[in-house]
């Protein structure tokens, strides 16, 4: 087998793998967030803490009333999005007509808050979440092993993307949703009831994040500090892709896991750092993002 | 006289104080402050369960029948150094505490210790794993409970070479405390004829997808996979190993683990894991019945090593107490100190040992297997013993450890 700069082939191959299946979960959290702030103009700060939820629901699901992962997988976004639904009615809507920073500061105090409620119930070293019997095992791909579980995230990680970019950009709902965004009076005029649209769309991007965080429940340990690790990386994400777009979102998640998988090749020193090296050249080149819109 | 608001002002606080002063020399209770990490990552190692074996501790002495009224403080430092010296300060200086207990993070532990020293107080570490604290750090006022990166490297890395496992690849958490423990380790096992094949620094904190690290640990056939991280590192390491089946090809050795990651792992995931504990609940009667008296306090959990150690610490300090009388504790903690060495140790947790005159208390150390989800008969029934060091050989001697007490 030949090697690239001293790598062996088969190890590269592994870790582009790998690193793409980080960028799934990349792509999903930063695609709720790119939703959230092109939506309602709210950087959500708590989007790691509602990612953690979803995680702990869905072990509480299988803990305290046995349903299995499958049924978690449909029920935990259900239930977490229910909980963004409440809490943008009665708390984030207040923020709309104030500075982004207010929305920051409330967003990522409730993170703080639900990060030590789950703490105080359930400690800090986390839960143990089996990956379900049928995907458990590992195919032999010739130039690594790959945990069938993993390549299930890849392929669940690509249809909700793509499904969430063709409901914003090919549906009726979409086409309300984005023409909301622009110029919510006049939508509004036309008999749309816009704060409703508001508060599902927000519920919707939770119910991503809280989707992300059942896939992540048998990889990553279940804890409460399991959102706040993603979270400075897929602010990066969006910020690279460019704040709002989801295309962007979307392709800079994955793009941005295979770089930090080949940096944790080439030099693992830097593997955390790698994203935000991209992010400070990419703002210097173009400063609203790969496919943001100059504003 | 002419009166200024300065004047003023002294005076008012001068005679606030004075009340309250005379209060502290009529009771003078013994204070105990349990310094820990009651909200972070390390708050199951740490935490309540300390708080409840510090509890335990008195009330197994019988502080109440012996005339010596105890009072327990709580604090967290929240893994900063800054904070817990800045709560430890405090305790010293406005609240009468005597000493304080505890401590994880070893960064957190030497600034602690520095100003149990300054204050002339007590401070028992139990949680922090940097043998500094009994080398060149040492100090009269501070003593070392429950276990450190020497013992840990010693027992672990010895204990594997012995058993085969002669080549190995250390994932090391990249910062003060997996340097040290990658260093420790490497040396023993190049002592016992091991080879050290390579070694990945993985970022820290922030770290959570370690799949890629242990690719490339498997890639180069080492025997042994040295984890010298902690924590949810080590948890997302052993979880991604075993998914990736690299526990299959390879040995994993955590180098710091506690009972309460096997059970965040559960057993599926950490079976054969092999792990030094200086404590385990279910290592004999005495250890058992320790555990049955303070488990209605812990929530359910089973405590590690560290949280025993302050049941051992907090118990031998107030048996010194007892022996030098209230008043004379209160006032020097270099001679509580003192006394807490020159009497053996005895407790239900680790058993007969003695403290030594660097700080460091000596008692065995156990080298254990994570049993497998059959062979487990009972909840928190996770290890099973492989070898025992005995107490005068787990630790770093005592002319290598460089502690300034010591005459060389």
């Amino acid at each position: 087998m030949f090697s690239l700069f001293g790598v062996p082939a088969p190890l590269l191959f592994g870790q582009l793998l790998l690193g793409l299946i980080n960028g799934g979960f990349y792509a999903m959290l930063s695609l709720g967030l790119a939703v959230i702030f092109g939506m309602l103009n709210i950087i959500n700060f708590a989007h790691g803490a509602v990612f953690m939820m979803g995680a702990f629901v869905a072990w509480m699901l299988l803990n305290y009333l046995g349903i299995n992962y499958w049924f978690a997988l449909l029920l935990a976004p259900l239930i977490v999005g229910a909980f963004g639904f409440v809490l943008e009615k009665t708390i984030i809507s207040r923020l709309y007509k104030l500075d982004h920073l207010y929305g920051l500061l409330l967003t990522f105090g409730l993170a703080l808050v639900l990060e030590g409620l789950f703490r105080n119930g359930y400690g800090s070293s986390g839960m143990p979440y089996q990956i379900p019997a049928v995907l458990s095992g590992a195919v032999n791909l010739g130039f690594m092993f790959l945990p069938i579980y993993r390549g299930w995230v890849i392929v669940a990680a690509l249809v909700v993307c793509i499904a969430t970019w063709m409901l914003i950009e090919k549906t009726k709902l979409g086409s309300l949703l984005r023409a909301a965004t622009e110029n919510p009076a006049l939508v509004q005029a036309f008999g749309v009831n816009v704060p409703r649209l508001v508060t599902l769309t927000f519920a919707g991007g939770v119910a991503l994040a809280a989707f992300a965080g059942v896939l992540a429940a048998p990889i990553y340990s279940v804890n409460p500090n399991m959102g706040s690790n993603f979270i400075n990386t897929v602010f990066a994400v969006v910020v690279i892709g460019g704040m709002g777009s989801i295309f962007g979102a979307i392709v800079s998640g994955f793009g941005l896991g295979v770089i930090e998988g080949l940096t944790k090749v080439f030099y693992p020193q830097a593997s955390d750092t790698v994203i935000f090296v991209v992010m400070v050249l990419v703002l210097l080149t173009r400063p609203a993002g790969l496919f943001g819109k100059a504003t | 006289m002419t009166l200024t608001r300065r004047g003023l002002l002294g005076t008012a606080a001068a005679t606030s104080l004075l009340p309250l002063a005379r209060a502290r020399a009529a009771d003078a209770p013994i204070k105990i402050g349990v310094l820990g990490d009651m909200s972070g990552m390390y708050r199951d190692l740490s935490g309540p369960v300390s708080v409840a074996c510090a509890k335990q501790a008195v009330a197994d002495f019988g502080a109440a029948g012996k005339g010596i009224p105890v009072e327990i403080l709580v604090g967290d430092h929240q893994n900063k150094p800054d904070i817990g010296a800045g709560v430890a300060g405090q305790w010293f200086d406005r609240d009468g505490v005597d000493l304080v207990v505890d401590v994880p993070n070893s960064s957190v532990a030497l600034a602690v210790s520095n100003v149990g020293h300054l204050k002339n107080k007590v401070v028992i570490a139990c949680g922090p794993g940097t043998a500094d604290l009994t080398g060149p750090q040492c100090t009269p006022n501070t003593i070392h409970w429950s276990f450190d990166t020497w013992m840990l490297a010693h027992s672990t890395g010895g204990a594997m070479v012995k058993a085969g496992g002669d080549t190995w690849f250390f994932i090391t958490a990249d910062y003060a405390f997996g340097h040290a423990m990658q260093r420790d380790t490497a040396n023993f096992v190049k002592e016992a004829g091991g080879k050290v094949l390579g070694n990945v620094d993985t970022p820290f904190p922030g770290t959570t997808d370690f799949s890629s690290f242990l690719l490339q640990a498997q890639s180069t056939g080492a025997k042994v996979i040295g984890l010298a991280n902690a924590g949810s590192d080590t948890v997302n390491c052993i979880k991604q190993a075993a998914e990736f089946g690299v526990n299959k090809s390879a040995r994993l050795a955590g180098l710091l683990v506690f009972i309460s990651d096997v059970h965040a792992l559960g057993l599926q995931n950490a079976q054969g894991l092999v792990l030094t504990e200086t404590f385990y609940w279910d290592l004999n009667e005495r250890t058992r019945a320790f555990t049955q008296r303070v488990l209605p306090n812990t929530g359910g959990a089973r405590p590690g090593m560290g949280q025993a150690g302050v049941y051992g610490g907090v118990l031998q300090y107030l048996k010194a107490v007892e022996k030098i009388g209230v008043a004379a504790a209160k006032a020097s903690g270099a001679a509580t100190v003192a006394q807490m060495k020159a009497m053996p140790t005895d407790d239900d947790a680790f058993g007969p040992g003695s403290i030594r005159a660097d700080g460091r208390a000596l008692h065995p150390a156990y080298l254990f297997e994570v049993k497998s989800p059959a062979e487990s008969k009972a909840p928190w029934d996770y290890y099973k013993l492989l070898a025992t060091t005995p107490a005068d050989e787990a630790f770093r001697p005592l002319k290598d450890g460089h502690c300034p007490l010591i005459p060389a």
